[in-house]
């Protein structure tokens, strides 16, 4: 079987294929098809003119207006694309050859731009920490400026003041998240990678309480993924040296070995193995950073644990939908040729993943560690879909995506509600016997993780079984087993967290459950109604990932 | 479009289980009485399963398909043969006596705290219990076996963690620590055997493209579908290996004595007489319909465990001081039974296996039940802190005696029928293994009566002088269920001749004939 067979399984040839570098043309930009992110862009761009202009009182308002109705209307003109068939029969590639806009890309920016939704009425909840000087605050620092113990932080807090910043913020991530996914070259890979970047290192240092801790985190993030950029960067540029191209296909045929025209200045690398080699291990080294696989997992029980818990839950979800859609689409689009090279390696790399992930939540004693403990075993759930290498491995990665990323914005956002005098009580001996003080609240939360354990009909089990089908179907059988193995292990410490909540004394001096307004709850809401309905009747949503399943080229 | 049965009667109880979450909190005594109806409901429409079964059509009837999820090649699919016809007819005999006899089993101790009810959590979760053992006696399609099989252990999981003797000998502390142990470990040990499942559930999907049993049945019966050797035993171990956690067989039975000790009475006849019920069920259904040959390869590991089984776990109870711990541990013994009956591979034993687990389903839920009551009245759980109780206690005395007979199987009692027919056809085949088994038979003998002997006879304990003998809703629980041990041990023509034509069936899924009796020849 010849290479190019074998890609015609999850790749069909591009609409309009892009030409080759060479004459300075003047730039032809589809902006119906790019108006998701464009859409996000211009609002974040308002939003921070926004910042400067709208008096403080209305800033709140105004934020919250201009984002909500950015994300939708950036939705619908993703759901207007799909309908319109640009993620199936006219999938192309848009803006110059930087753009993909096909099945995979539209389905994972649906997705991401539903939980920015959700995620952003986490950010503005105002009724969980106490009023201030007549103000409701959220949970984010009254001055980011302000020394942490400072006199003026403490002014700052009396005074009652808010961080509306964070929406732009959260916009400027949200349009990288969009990017990433559909970066059909490698510029605008690593372009779409700091924009979603340097916003959430931002975000996570602005916890409004233990600011100290949420400042270490932004720096430990910020610094291991500066670390990751340069990784991905150094990679791209031993690509570029090896293919002459910075596109996705062409890099892809020089691989193949049927580029059609060589670059004469390029000639004498062009072919290296080793940039090959080296290049690709470089390349995707930086995008496991971001979906947090071991070995490159190191930043993220810390970061999860300091950053604010709205953030880390949006983190947690998008990111992760955003990162996977882009490995998938390198792994998929660029280096298929590369396959019996990286698969290997992936399998070691998923199967440490898994089986870390899981063992070293059981000893985590705050319920944040333990839940980026368990994103990591996910990851590794994950992976074993990527390695299955067929058109249902793609589906079952995005359908698994789509899964996960609500339950992890709703089990966040229940932490966000438990609450003692210290803000958030997110150290697990405090959450005893929570199930017999707010039966509703655990009772919420303990569904988000027997979702996470992967209990039949919940949204976990149906893309626990999607994952580990393509994963098995696609060869990889010793994975499934050894993913069913750490899901045992996994299981035990979410059981523990039921146990503690509904079988444990309540303490005297316990925490309390916070009564949050309708935005959180809508939140939760949200992740509730989904983890039923894709446990329950997942059939409507594997279509739309299945009929996503093709990569354009 | 015929009636949808069986979904009716599945799906009633789990409707009931809402409904009876939602009374509220100050309205006990009416979640109690929703579900008692609710449950006396569903045995009407299983009355009807088993009115509407005709022993002699299809191996599968009152049918119902669905498409549900085509991408996984999952379908909604439902069919009862006579094996599932009993087992469903059992289940929703036992749940209206549980829910009768856990009455005050969950009334809150104090009252005060209005968002906390107990009480109709309780009763929902036996009733969403009910719901997903029935569908999955129903279930054809194995992945939706599957998501039953595994969904029930959560409401098992806060019946049995959540709920505990009212008394306890080591007070309410221990008692609850050791009680969380217990859940604990019961989903643990379930959850994984489940998972390991699950990896084999996908590797027959990979294998065979579908998860219809019957489409898989007649594909490996034509020879259209050839499985490897080696991947039919990898796929029956994986099976096997949970439905054997489920049942529960040494050496993955130690969840049991600890699930059914902390739990309540009630709860701990749930779990051995009902739910485990479906582990052997599966056996017989999944393990020798979709793997006859690896079943056969098994065999002899699978009765050696057995026999194991019946032997350790009559040894084991010989030596129990707990009544409840004890009652498990012959549970235990008596799932040997049923697993020898089903691999013995010969139709008396396979019958006598299915009869096996409704009449073991009747006679433990009898002698828990009792014992049940005999614990709340006392405090203990402690076999020494019991004596004379027959002379205080006539009534619940001799109750028990009954429900201690069948256990040992006493002839006339129901258990008897089924021993025996096991015994037998273990024996035709495997002459060794089927009289070690019978030792079973006398260690049964010697725990149940040393157990009688040292509660219910001899000089009354002062604790014990002032015990009330069975009050009306108790012997409204024990009453009937006493009497179908009685006449199921003397007239068990019904339970066989419904189950008998399925056995027969699975009978030749394995190619098996019983073996021809030796007769010397005439001179």
């Amino acid at each position: 079987m010849s290479a190019t067979a074998v890609h015609s399984l999850w790749t069909t040839a591009a609409a309009t294929a892009a030409d080759p570098i060479g004459k300075i043309d003047a730039p032809k930009i589809e902006y119906g098809q790019l108006a998701p992110t464009l859409i996000i862009i211009g609002a974040a761009v308002l939003g921070i003119l926004a910042e400067a202009f709208v008096p403080r009182r209305s800033r709140y308002y105004a934020q919250m207006f201009l984002s909500v109705v950015a994300l939708i209307a950036a939705f619908a003109a993703v759901v207007a694309l799909a309908a319109g068939g640009h993620g199936t029969t006219k999938a192309g590639i848009a803006a110059m050859g930087a753009i993909a806009v096909d099945g995979p890309a539209l389905f994972l920016q649906g997705t991401i731009l539903l939980v920015a939704l959700v995620g952003l009425f986490t950010f503005a909840e105002r009724r969980l920490d106490p009023e201030a000087h007549g103000n409701r605050v959220d949970s984010f620092a009254a001055q980011a400026a302000a020394v942490p113990g400072s006199e003026s932080e403490q002014r700052a807090v009396k005074a009652g003041f808010t961080t509306t910043e964070v929406f732009p913020l959260l916009l400027f991530a949200v349009a990288g998240m969009l990017v990433f996914p559909a970066a059909n070259d490698l510029l605008t890979l690593f372009v779409a990678l700091e924009v979603l970047s340097l916003p959430l290192y931002l975000l996570c240092a602005l916890a409004r309480r233990k600011r100290l801790m949420s400042q270490e985190a932004a720096v430990k993030y910020f610094l291991l993924g500066a670390f990751a950029s340069a990784f991905t960067l150094f990679g791209i540029a031993l690509l570029y040296g090896y293919a002459g191209s910075m596109s996705y296909g062409t890099i892809a045929q020089v691989v193949d070995g049927t580029v059609p025209e060589v670059t004469p200045a390029l000639a004498g690398t062009m072919g290296n193995d080793a940039l090959l080699l080296v290049g690709s291990a470089l390349l995707v080294m930086g995008l496991l950073f971001k979906v947090g696989a071991v070995p490159f997992h190191m930043w993220t029980p810390d970061v999860y644990q300091g950053a604010p818990t709205p953030v880390t839950g949006f983190m947690a979800a998008a990111t992760k939908v955003a990162a996977f859609g882009a490995l998938l689409r390198i792994l998929y689009v660029v280096l298929p040729g590369l396959r019996w090279d990286w698969r290997p390696v992936m399998w070691g790399v998923a199967i440490v993943t898994m089986l870390a992930g899981a063992i070293v939540a059981i000893t985590q004693t705050d319920i944040k560690r333990l839940l980026a403990y368990s994103s990591i075993a996910h990851a590794g759930f994950i992976l074993a879909g990527v390695i299955a290498t067929t058109p249902e491995g793609i589906s079952s990665v995005l359908f698994y995506l789509a899964a996960y990323s609500f339950v992890t914005i709703g089990a966040f956002a229940v932490v966000t509600l438990v609450r003692d005098a210290g803000g958030e009580a997110t150290h697990l001996s405090k959450w005893a016997g929570l199930g017999r003080r707010s039966p509703l609240v655990a009772a919420v939360f303990a569904v988000f993780l027997l979702a996470f354990a992967g209990i039949p009909l919940t949204s976990g089990f149906s893309g626990k079984f999607a994952v580990f089908k393509a994963a098995a179907e696609g060869g990889a059988a010793p994975l499934v087993v050894i993913g069913v193995i750490s899901s045992a292990i996994a299981a035990f410490f979410y059981i523990r967290v039921i146990v503690l909540m509904f079988f444990s004394e309540p303490r005297p001096e316990g925490p309390t459950v916070a009564v949050p307004s309708p935005l959180t709850m809508t939140a939760i809401g949200v992740g509730v109604a989904v983890t039923v309905v894709l446990g329950v009747a997942p059939q409507y949503f594997l279509d739309l990932a299945g009929q996503a399943g093709v990569f354009v080229r | 479009m015929s009636f949808p049965l069986l979904t009716v009667t599945a799906a009633l109880p789990a409707v009931g289980a809402i409904a009876t979450a939602a009374v509220p909190a100050a309205r006990r005594t009416v979640a109690k009485w929703l579900a008692l109806l609710v449950s006396l409901a569903t045995l009407a429409l299983a009355v009807t399963v088993l009115v509407r079964f005709d022993p002699g059509g299809d191996r599968y009837q009152l049918t119902e398909s669905h498409s549900w999820i085509a991408d996984f090649g999952v379908r909604y699919e439902l069919g009862v043969d006579g094996i599932a016809v009993a087992l469903i007819a059992l289940t929703a005999l036992l749940i209206p006596f549980i829910i009768l006899a856990g009455w005050h089993d969950a009334d809150p101790l104090e009252t005060g705290s209005s968002r906390w009810r107990p009480t109709q959590g309780f009763f929902a979760l036996i009733l969403a219990v009910e719901a997903m053992v029935i569908i999955s006696f129903e279930a054809t399609d194995v992945f939706l076996f599957y998501i039953f099989f595994e969904a029930m252990l959560i409401p098992l999981y806060f019946l049995i963690g959540g709920f505990g003797d009212r008394a306890h000998q080591h007070g309410e502390k221990t008692a609850a620590t050791q009680r969380s142990y217990a859940a604990v470990k019961f989903l643990l040990y379930n959850l994984a055997g489940g998972l390991i499942m699950l990896a084999a559930v996908i590797g027959l999907y990979v294998v065979a493209g579908s998860f219809s049993l019957t489409e898989i049945a007649q594909a490996r019966a034509s020879g259209e579908l050839d499985m490897a050797t080696s991947t039919e035993r990898w796929l029956f171990l994986g099976f096997f290996f949970a439905f054997a956690v489920k049942a529960p067989l040494f050496p993955l039975h130690t969840w049991l004595p600890n699930a059914m000790g902390e739990s309540t009475a009630p709860v701990a006849v749930l779990i051995t007489a009902v739910v485990d019920k479906v582990g052997t069920f599966a056996m017989l259904r999944f393990c020798l319909q979709l793997f006859p040959e690896a079943s056969k390869w098994a065999t002899p590991v699978v009765l050696v465990l057995a026999v194991v089984s019946i032997i350790y776990g009559a040894l084991l109870a010989v030596g129990q001081r707990d009544i409840k711990r004890l009652i498990a541990y012959a549970s235990i013994s008596h799932f040997g039974f049923i697993i020898m009956g089903i691999f013995a591979m010969t139709s008396q034993g396979q019958s006598g296996a299915t009869l096996y687990m409704v009449n073991h389903g009747i006679s433990t839920a009898v002698l828990m039940l009792i014992a049940g009551f005999l614990i709340s009245r006392r405090g203990s759980r402690l076999i020494a802190d019991f004596g004379g109780v027959q002379k205080v206690a006539p009534v619940l005395a001799g109750t028990f005696l009954i429900g201690g007979l069948a256990t040992l199987s006493l002839p006339g009692l129901a258990p008897f029928v089924s021993e025996f027919l096991v015994l037998v056809g273990t024996f035709t085949r495997y002459p060794v293994i089927g009289i070690i088994a019978t030792l079973g038979i006398v260690l049964a003998a010697l725990y149940t009566l040393v157990l009688y002997q040292r509660t219910m006879t001899g000089p009354v304990k002062p604790e014990v002088s002032a015990m009330p003998d069975l009050r009306v809703r108790e012997l409204v629980v024990v009453a009937p269920l006493v009497a179908l041990l009685i006449f199921l041990g003397v007239f068990p023509k019904p339970v066989t001749d419904i189950v008998n034509p399925a056995v027969e069936q699975t009978m030749s899924d394995v190619h098996k004939k019983d073996p021809q009796p030796e007769v010397e020849a005439a001179k």
